[in-house]
């Protein structure tokens, strides 16, 4: 039985490596049936450990992808569109929160979470260390930054671990939300005046890079994708999300008189794979390492925001509570 | 000269009112600052049972609630939330999740209304009443 104050460190049971193997077959023959992993099940140490590098970043993707948007809600155009910006922003904490919960289930706490983000220990998604100049750019964010993330969060959502998947069935339906009033945003601004129009090519240009970054590095250059995916952390490789968001996207941007800025972008009918020019992976490199436009701001931003809650927080601790690792 | 090494000027007006180097590079959030973890249940509509739907974190049960009805009540229907310390959950083991299969065993078939067959027996005793 499990309760009152489950703590992790009791769960780190000396085992023998021949108890391992036979738990590894276990573990594995339970996910090749399709049956979830909960957090109190044996796992190999490095399925944890990946899971909550995978929540984690997921989780600091939300709290910083809410910070270029969060930037514009003061100035959307319209009331309306103010209204469907907030509410979309805390949308993007919510997930943050969600995946969070999901993450300590596994062992590591918020507060680590957070330092780790804070330090620029734990990485996030690049998009968000480009940033948002004009109400094209929160566009061009809301439409094609979002469909990224679905195509990766519904895929994930059929993965092996339970709370992970229980969290991103209900991010998935808030981010059908984002996505359409992305889509009417984009679509309201390719379709207007020649003003907003070019507004709107000019902020896809410089976000096409990114973009296309969006899914990860190609699957020639990335690591132990195989045994992820068999274990199903992973549940599609980073080629496969970005082709089939192309498939899904490009469409769309085109049928309404926008270009993309890439001449060698085409999909090759014969193998269903699009081919496209190098994205620049060492500029990818070099911003996800800390050099890009805005990520010294955006932990400024967060540092900030962290240390003048502060007070409040420990205003409120009763520091004779136990923080104990959430249940589900 | 800016502590923070920034490569584009920052660009939201708010952002720019507030000092932002005077706590660049000094946060840390302390052991237990976020507060400790609190299961919240969900109540669609009266007369359904609660569902378990996730956690909050929270100092107290007041506050709790409040987050809890940010986070799981400001979308799709709903009438009530519980919140309840996720230290005083309590629950078996997965490693006994054995112990449960003898509820759907097909030995225990006699406590279900489909192990009993009675239009077979009716059928059988027409059939030979037709017969006499
Ligand atoms: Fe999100
Ligand atoms: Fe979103």
């Amino acid at each position: 039985m499990y309760g009152g104050g489950y703590i992790q460190e009791e769960k780190q049971e000396a085992t023998s490596p021949i108890d391992d193997a036979q738990k590894l077959a276990e573990f594995e023959a339970r996910i090749d049936r399709g049956e979830k992993i909960e957090p109190h099940d044996w796992m190999p140490a490095d399925y944890r450990k990946q899971l909550i590098r995978m929540i984690e970043q997921h989780a600091h993707s939300e709290v910083i992808g809410a910070l270029p948007e969060g930037t514009w809600i003061t100035r959307a155009p319209g009331f309306r569109r103010k209204l469907a910006l907030i509410a979309k922003v805390q949308d993007e904490i919510g997930h943050a929160h969600l995946l969070y919960s999901a993450a300590e289930t596994l062992g590591k706490s918020r507060e680590q979470m957070i330092n780790d983000l804070l330090t620029g220990k734990s990485k996030y998604s690049n998009v968000f260390n480009y940033p948002a100049k004009t109400w094209a750019d929160v566009t061009v964010i809301g439409f094609l930054i979002d469909a990224g993330a679905i195509v990766n969060q519904v895929a994930n959502s059929k993965g092996s671990y339970g709370p992970y998947c229980r969290a991103l069935e209900r991010i998935c339906y808030e981010e059908s939300f984002h996505l359409k009033q992305g889509h009417d945003a984009f679509i309201t601004l390719a379709t207007g005046t020649k003003a907003q129009h070019d507004m709107l090519q000019d902020a896809l240009n410089r976000w096409w890079k990114p973009i296309m970054h969006f899914h990860g590095p190609p699957d020639k250059i990335s690591e132990h994708t195989a045994k992820l995916m068999r274990w199903k952390v992973k549940m599609a490789t980073n080629d496969d999300m970005r082709n089939q968001f192309l498939d899904m996207y490009v469409p769309k941007i085109l049928e309404i008189g926008i270009t993309i800025p890439d001449p060698n972008l085409k999909k090759n009918e014969a193998t269903g794979q699009w081919e496209f020019s190098d994205p620049d992976w060492d500029e990818f490199k070099r911003v996800i390492n800390g050099d890009g436009p805005c990520n010294a701001e955006r932990l400024a931003v967060r540092q900030y925001v962290e240390e003048h809650g502060k007070w409040v927080r420990t205003a409120m601790m009763n520091p004779n509570q136990k923080v104990v690792i959430p249940f589900a | 000269m800016s502590k923070i090494p920034l490569n584009t000027p920052v660009l939201d007006p708010r952002i720019k009112r507030v000092d932002l180097e005077s706590t660049y590079g000094t946060t840390a959030i302390g052991e237990n600052e976020h507060w400790i973890s609190w299961e919240v249940f969900h109540q669609k509509k009266r007369g359904d049972q609660h569902v378990h739907v996730g956690i909050v974190h929270a100092p107290d049960a007041q506050l709790a609630l409040l987050f809890a009805k940010e986070q799981f009540g400001r979308r799709l229907a709903c009438v009530n939330l519980w919140v309840t310390k996720s230290s005083d959950i309590f629950s078996f083991s997965y490693d006994d999740e054995d112990i449960f299969d003898n509820a759907t065993a097909p030995e225990k078939q006699y406590r279900e209304a489909s192990g009993f067959r009675v239009m077979e027996k009716i059928n059988r005793y027409k059939k030979s009443k037709q017969k006499a």
